[in-house]
């Protein structure tokens, strides 16, 4: 399966390996600071509201509603051409941080700011799960 | 008596449908555009001692280095060197530091370059950047680079206000008015709203004509002190007040997608130096790699106010003629998009400044404001500049 993935995977450091781990455990998994209370996304060594270096690993609900999107009519270069049209979405998680990924729909005209949205993985390769998206009312 | 900084030199290089006349290197066209921009000045390449580069060349390899390489090329030692790279308004950051250094004494002369030839070279693409740190966020969704994340910034503009894809379309035609009236500008047949609602979908809402040509392009500007600028019978342009300031690169940390928070900032400091009002600007020169980042600057610049950046432009306000006179080049939408295009901004104020903007020139041009935005509405970088 990974033989035949040919679109961009992410090069997974020690900053970011919790997520994706957790992301192929199909679990929603962002840091959450103990100074201030507020989670962030994407994971980093400081927290960006507070800069407290005090940051646990936190699993979140895994919804929430769409603050903004695009349909992609051109595609993000070959690999993406098929996929056309194919929403890219900005979700803002229940628990506060935004999230880039992508609407799984079939119909992405009837994608809409506001939407409620929830978590769902898809398994690109026996190592890589991405977490995506689908609308509640669909 | 306290040294000045002013801006004494402009140049670049002469594009046919988008491509460098007579072809050339990255380096070459370059250093056309420092020589054209020091004739300009009337000062020579060996009273260069301050260099400031920014661009997307030679990497991985000698632009890894920019300024050491092409101050090699160039033949030159320089005691000052700025590399600053925040993307598209890069330059006008260039221009703030070159003043702090000329008047700090720490360089005479600087020349701030840019050249680009992807256009002859084909090399720009809509994704292709790697997915390592930051990136490996972004990339895996196949978000189209950079128009997804301006295109995410239109809808939220348009739902937050009720901005329309109409009100962004008026921005393409009145700019494209403006490129008809340069003799330079890659794209010069008139277009209609029509025209821009019907062109080829990218990422909605944008379409073709809500984005920026990819062009090449090389251009360059020269500064030094007042005194000196006198001293060789130089036509100085003033700079009254600058500020700069970034926010984020990655879309997905966009502090808010309806609001250009970095332009606010950026222009809050320039205002505030110049000690001078709205009022008193007479031509804004701004970035328009898309259309909607036009109205978002319009509104951070305080030309009005959030929200309103759509009736602001509607009626082609912003065309020949027009009650706000605004990228009187055609702008990257029609003249050229050369991948950094904040140089070309600095440019086109310059000739207004002087009254050499031939057909386009604009009446009554004393004070300019340009503002520049790089990445994905990442950075921005105002400089107000006047004639006096
Ligand atoms: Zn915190």
């Amino acid at each position: 399966m990974s033989d035949t993935y040919q679109k961009p995977q992410p090069v997974i450091d020690p900053g970011t390996k919790p997520f994706w781990d957790a992301a192929r455990e199909h679990r929603l998994s962002i840091p959450r600071c103990n100074s201030c209370g507020q989670h962030h996304f994407y994971p980093r060594e400081l927290c960006p509201h507070c800069h407290s270096d005090d940051l646990e690993w936190s699993d979140v609900s895994g919804k929430g509603e769409i603050y903004t999107f695009t349909i992609a009519r051109k595609p993000a270069g070959p690999v993406f051409a098929d996929d056309v049209p194919y929403v890219i979405a900005m979700i803002a998680l229940d628990e506060g941080p935004r999230m880039l990924t992508n609407i799984i729909t079939d119909d992405v005209e009837q994608v809409a700011i506001g939407d409620r949205v929830t978590v769902r993985y898809d398994d690109v390769t026996p190592e890589l799960t991405l977490p995506k998206f689908t609308l509640d009312k669909d | 008596m306290a040294r000045e900084a002013v801006i004494v030199g402009a140049g670049d290089v002469p594009l046919e449908d988008g491509k460098v006349v007579g072809g050339g290197s990255v380096l070459q066209v370059q250093a056309r555009a420092a020589k054209a921009a020091l004739d300009d000045a009337r000062l020579s390449m060996g009273d260069v001692d301050g260099l400031l580069v920014a661009g997307l060349w030679g990497v991985p390899g000698p632009g890894l280095l920019p300024s050491v390489t092409l101050g090699e090329y160039l033949g030159i030692a320089p005691r000052f060197a700025d590399t600053t790279n925040i993307g598209g308004s890069a330059f006008e950051a260039h221009v703030a530091h070159a003043a702090m250094a000329i008047e700090k004494g720490y360089c005479d002369v600087a020349l701030i370059v840019y050249g680009s030839t992807q256009r002859s070279e084909r090399s720009r693409t809509l994704g292709g950047r790697p997915s390592i740190l930051t990136m490996q966020f972004e990339n895996v969704w196949g978000i189209p680079q950079p128009v997804g994340g301006y295109a995410m910034a239109a809808r939220r503009h348009m739902h937050e206000f009720g901005t329309t894809e109409e009100q962004l379309a008026e921005i393409a035609v009145a700019t494209r008015k403006w490129a008809s009236l340069n003799p330079a500008a890659t794209k010069r047949d008139p277009i209609t709203i029509y025209d821009v609602m019907n062109s080829m979908p990218i990422a909605d809402p944008l379409k073709l004509l809500d984005c920026c040509l990819v062009t090449d392009g090389a251009g360059a500007i020269v500064m030094t002190t007042a005194d000196n600028a006198r001293a060789h019978g130089a036509k100085a342009i003033h700079l009254r007040g600058y500020g700069e300031a970034h926010t984020h690169w990655s879309i997905g940390t966009m502090p808010d997608l309806a609001r250009l928070t970095a332009a606010e900032i950026a222009s809050r400091h320039a205002f505030e130096m110049a000690g001078v009002s709205h009022d008193a600007i007479d031509l804004v020169e701004c970035y328009d790699s898309f259309t909607i980042t036009v109205l978002m600057t319009l509104e951070a610049l305080g030309f009005c106010k959030p929200g309103e950046g759509g009736a602001f432009v509607s009626g082609q306000r912003t065309a020949p003629g027009g009650a706000f006179p605004l990228n009187t080049n055609g702008g990257g939408l029609s003249y050229c998009h050369p991948g950094m295009y904040g140089m070309f901004l600095l440019i086109e104020a310059v000739r207004q400044l002087r009254g050499e903007a031939g057909e386009r020139q604009v009446d009554n041009v004393n004070t300019a404001l340009v503002h520049g935005t790089g990445g994905t509405l990442s950075s921005g970088a105002t400089v107000i500049l006047a004639n006096h």
